[in-house]
This record gives C-alpha cells, structure tokens and sequence, in this order.
C-alpha cells in the first residue's frame, strides 16, 4: 500500500549524524554493505567487484565536501543515506505497492517480493537514497537496520543499526526521534540539527548536526609563558651546562 | 536523466497510437471517416499496434517484467499505476469500436459510444503518462506546467499525421486531416518552445548548500566523491549532455519534426493522387522521428536534485 499512513507515526525512528565528528572513515558504509548483503532478505549484490570497473548497490554512501574558504572554511564528510521522510515521495510514486512507510515507528520500507524494479521510486527520492540491485532486479535502500534493531536473538546493546554500532567517531545516533525525551531529540535540541533541503518539504526523520563553530581564542591553558631556560647562570645544571658546552 | 531507449520508444510510439486512437473514436462515430472495413483495419491495426508495441517497451526495462500486473494496484497515490490501469481500461472500448467498424462496418449506437470512450481512454492515458513525469518534484525539467500540454500535443500531432497518411493510403484523404496534421505540427512544436523557454529560464530551487546543511560556511565543493566508479544514481541520473550539444540537437529535432513535417504535411494539402499519399506518409514519418529526438532531449537535458551531492551547483 503506497499511500502514506494517515498518521504521523506516534514513534519516528531515525539517525542523527554528526557532521562535526564524522571522519569520512567509511566504516559505516563498509559495515552497512556487510550487515544487508548478509542478512534480510536477500544479498546485495555487485557487478563485476574483482574486475577494473566494479559497481554495486550501496545504502550508505560518505562524500566529502569542502564549504567556504580560507579560515573560516571546512572540510566537511557527509554520510548520505535514506532520512525516512515523513512525506516520502519514493512511496507514494510506486505503482506496485512494494514500497510502504510503516506507521508504528515510520520506517520505510521495499518489499522485494513485489518490487518489479521500474527504478521510480530512485527518481522520485531527492536525495539518491535508493539503489537498484541490478542482479536482483529490485530497488534496494536503507531498512534501519530492522533486522537488528527489533531482533531478540542479539544483546540488548547490539540492537542499534550496523553503522551506528561500527562508527569509531560516534558521529551516529540512532532514537526516536518522536520521543521529547530521547537523546537523539536532545543532541538535536543541544545541537542544532537540521534538516536536509528542507525547502522541498519531505520533512526527513533523519537529522545533521552542522559542524561546531571553530574556536579561535583557547584562553589559558596554565602552561607557562616560555619554557624554562635550559642554561641557567648558577648551580649545579649550570655547571653541567657549561662543562658539557664547553 | 538517462534517455533509455525502451521509454522513448514506448512514449513515442505510445503517444502515436493514442492521439491516432483519439482522432478516430471521435471522427468515425461522428461520420467524419467512413466506417469501412479495410480502412479500420488499417486505422485500428495501426493505432492499437503502436499503443502494444509501446506498453510491451515499457515493460523492456523492469528488472522483474513478470510482476508488471503489480503495477495496477496503487492507482489511489501512483501516477505510473494510474497510467496502467487507464491503459488496460481504454483496450475495452476500443476493442468493441474496432470490431464495429471492421466486422460490422458501422460506428453508430452503441459502436458509437465505445469510439468516444476509447477516444476519452486515450486522451487520459496520455495525461497520466506525462503526469508521471511532471509530477516528479526533484526534476525541474518535468516538475514543469508545460509537460502535460507538450505530451498532449505530441500525442495528437503524430496521431493527426498517421492519420492523414492512412486516409490517403486507403482512400482519397481528406481536407480537414490534412490541415488538421499541418495545424497539430505547429501547435506541438510552438508549445515545444515554450516549455524550452520555461527550463531554460528555471535555476531551481536547490543548491548544495541547502543540501548538506553548509551555507553558513560558503560556498560548498565536492572535494572527494562518495565512490571511485560509477553506480547506478550516476548511470541513471547522472546522464547530462554538454549545452551546445543540447542546443544542436534542438535544432536538429526542429528541423526534421517541425520544419520538414510541415513542409511534407502541406505537400499534401496542395497536391492529391500518389503525391499526396507520399507527402502524408513522408509526413507521418518525419514527425514520429521529431517526437523520438524530443523524448531524447526532455530525458537528456533533464537533471535530478541528488547530483547536488555530485558537484551540481543548482537543481
Ligand atoms: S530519503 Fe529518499 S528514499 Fe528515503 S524516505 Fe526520503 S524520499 Fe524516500
Ligand atoms: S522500483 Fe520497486 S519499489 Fe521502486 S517504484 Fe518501482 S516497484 Fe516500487
């Protein structure tokens, strides 16, 4: 069923990325590939991976972006994946009924059984969000990990989504973002988090901590001024100074 | 975007057989055309053939073709769905004209009814397929008001013109087909420039600052890309052609839809016999080849917001 649910789902889950710590390590994309090629529900696949030009259905994609110049201008790296819109053009697009957002916690979601690979639903998505398996002739995307976030056979502190448990730099944060008294919507409240094109109106779950604001005077650190002087005039190291110079 | 040839071949050869259908529920019925066998044959073949051959092409592509059926059943959010289901509808009535007009030769009654519902099925089968692409919002070349009446006029253009070369194949031909086909082809092509105008003159509503989230910081680069080869978003979104090409290939799809269309349609305006008939199949022929290079351009110079994150500077 394409329509959006009638509801704004009562829970919203989704990431919270963090745009100041993200190293561009990648491991979140790796480690995502990983997770869906192997679990839920079917691999996801890759043309030609040992050959010169290989190529590959991804969920997760890091970029790296330069913004502004000079002093007052970063490097940014920017983890790319699906944000869970609240007004999900790639849902309402389908024509098959493959595609849904689930209204108990607003995750969405491809059913690959009845998915016939029309690849509309990746134009409908402003974001690039969604990939084909060109093998599998189905269009694959971000799941939140729902095959680790609900599955009781992991320890209660694995069930987060494959990126967010890998990243070294904790720049991923998985929540609720419905939930006022989430970390997620505090570390957005703290944060300021914000919203991707948000001029287009697809109202992301997902959202981006900006990159803190640089900080140019430290104050003091209580290190002295100047270091000590390596040739002090009397003393026992200033004997030593001297019959070692000499 | 990247022009597939399956989908031009199925909106092309598609919008033929509609506009042909549309002029046909509307023409015979109302006794305009001759309700007789071997002409609906021909008439019917033509623009039945032409819609099959195009809904098969659209199927050429699907990664799962055996589960198109699927596609019927979310006509309540899905314009592509709504296109299926209006096309599979339509097939109904414009089987019953056609075997009226070819087994029974007569289009009255109850024929008649069946040829105007036809001609509506097609009418709206070609508003749900451009509105397929107009609705889509991260393509500002198709989220444009001037998409639907360009596909409309497509559509009845090389339908007029197939027309006019059936009517003199089969027949003497007739005046007003004739001048109906010259009319569409300046009708199609003038909202062609408009809509050209339109793009042109759109700079989009996104920039990469807006989407990373950067602007406070200036002006955003793409310094390293997320991948070293091409994936599926570049192949099928990342498709662009150099400006002075798309400008070439502009005037080349005018020359030979719009200039040398309405020459061969005129032609056979003013001559009659077998000139006539070559003219208007010339005509025909010359229009469908235009209508194929303006579906390769309305997919070409078309760009999608995610190559924002590709080094686009607006979208
Ligand atoms: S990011 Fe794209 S794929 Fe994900 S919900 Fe939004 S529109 Fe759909
Ligand atoms: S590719 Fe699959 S999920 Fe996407 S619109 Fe087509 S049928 Fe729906």
């Amino acid at each position: 069923m394409t329509s959006l649910p009638a509801n704004r789902p009562e829970r919203r889950l989704g990431l919270v990325i963090d745009l100041d710590t993200c190293v561009g390590c990648q491991a979140c994309v790796v480690n995502c590939k990983e997770w869906n090629t192997g679990g839920y529900p079917a691999p996801l696949s890759d043309l030609d991976p040992y050959a010169a030009e290989p190529s590959g259905a991804w969920l997760n994609r890091v970029h790296t972006f330069e913004a502004g110049d000079g002093a007052a201008g970063r490097t940014v790296h920017f983890p790319r994946s699906c944000l869970h819109c609240e007004n999900a053009a790639c849902v309402t697009v389908c024509p098959t009924g493959a595609s849904y957002k689930r209204a108990e916690d607003g995750i969405v979601l491809v059913d690959e059984t009845m998915c016939m690979g029309c690849g509309l639903c990746a134009w409908a998505c402003p974001y690039g969000a969604r990939e084909m398996d060109v093998l599998g002739g189905v269009m694959k995307k971000c799941t939140l990990c729902i095959d680790r976030i609900y599955n009781e056979h992991l320890p209660e502190e694995e069930r987060e989504p494959a990126c967010v448990a890998t990243c070294p730099a904790r720049a991923r944060h998985f929540g609720d973002l419905a939930d006022p008294e989430s970390g997620v919507v505090k570390l957005v409240a703290q944060r300021g988090g914000m919203d991707l094109m948000p001029e287009r109106g697809y109202k992301p779950t997902n959202k981006y901590l900006p990159p803190r604001p640089r900080r140019d005077r430290t104050g003091t650190t209580g290190a002295p001024a100047a270091l000590e002087n390596a040739a002090p005039d009397g003393g026992f190291l200033g004997w030593l100074d001297r019959a070692l110079s000499r | 975007m990247h022009p597939a040839s399956s989908v031009i071949l199925f909106t092309t050869s598609a919008g033929v057989g509609y506009g042909l259908l549309f002029l046909l529920g509307l023409a015979v019925p109302t006794g305009l055309i001759p309700a007789e066998r071997w002409l609906g044959l021909a008439a019917m073949g033509l623009a039945l053939g032409a819609i099959s051959l195009g809904l098969l092409a659209s199927t050429f592509h699907l990664g799962h073709p055996e589960r198109a059926w699927r596609a019927l059943s979310q006509w309540r959010s899905s314009w592509l769905s709504r296109e299926g289901v209006v096309a599979v509808i339509t097939y109904v009535p414009a089987g019953i004209f056609a075997i009226g007009w070819v087994v029974f030769e007569t289009a009255d009654d109850a024929w008649a009814v069946a040829g105007l519902l036809a001609a509506l099925g097609a009418l709206v089968t070609v508003v749900c397929t451009a509105m397929i692409y107009a609705s889509l919002e991260t393509i500002r070349q198709w989220h444009n008001r001037w998409v639907v009446p360009v596909y409309l006029a497509f559509a009845l253009m090389t339908g007029a013109l197939w027309l006019s070369a059936v009517l003199h194949l089969f027949g003497p031909g007739t005046l007003w087909s004739d001048l109906l086909a010259s009319a569409s082809v300046l009708l199609a092509w003038g909202l062609k420039l408009v809509y050209w105008r339109a793009v042109d003159g759109d700079t989009g509503i996104s920039t990469p600052e807006s989407a990373t989230g950067l602007a406070a910081f200036g002006t955003v680069r793409l310094l390293d890309p997320p991948h070293t080869q091409e994936n599926y978003l570049l192949r099928e979104m990342g498709f662009r052609i150099a400006r002075k090409h798309a400008d070439k290939l502009r005037r080349i799809a005018l020359a030979v839809g719009f200039a040398a269309t309405l020459i061969f349609s005129a032609l056979a305006v003013l001559t009659s016999g077998w000139p006539a008939a070559s003219a208007a199949v010339l005509a025909a022929l010359s229009g469908s080849l235009g209508t194929a290079l303006e579906r390769w351009l309305f997919f070409a110079e078309a760009k999608h917001s995610v190559m924002l994150y590709y080094g686009d500077r607006a979208a």
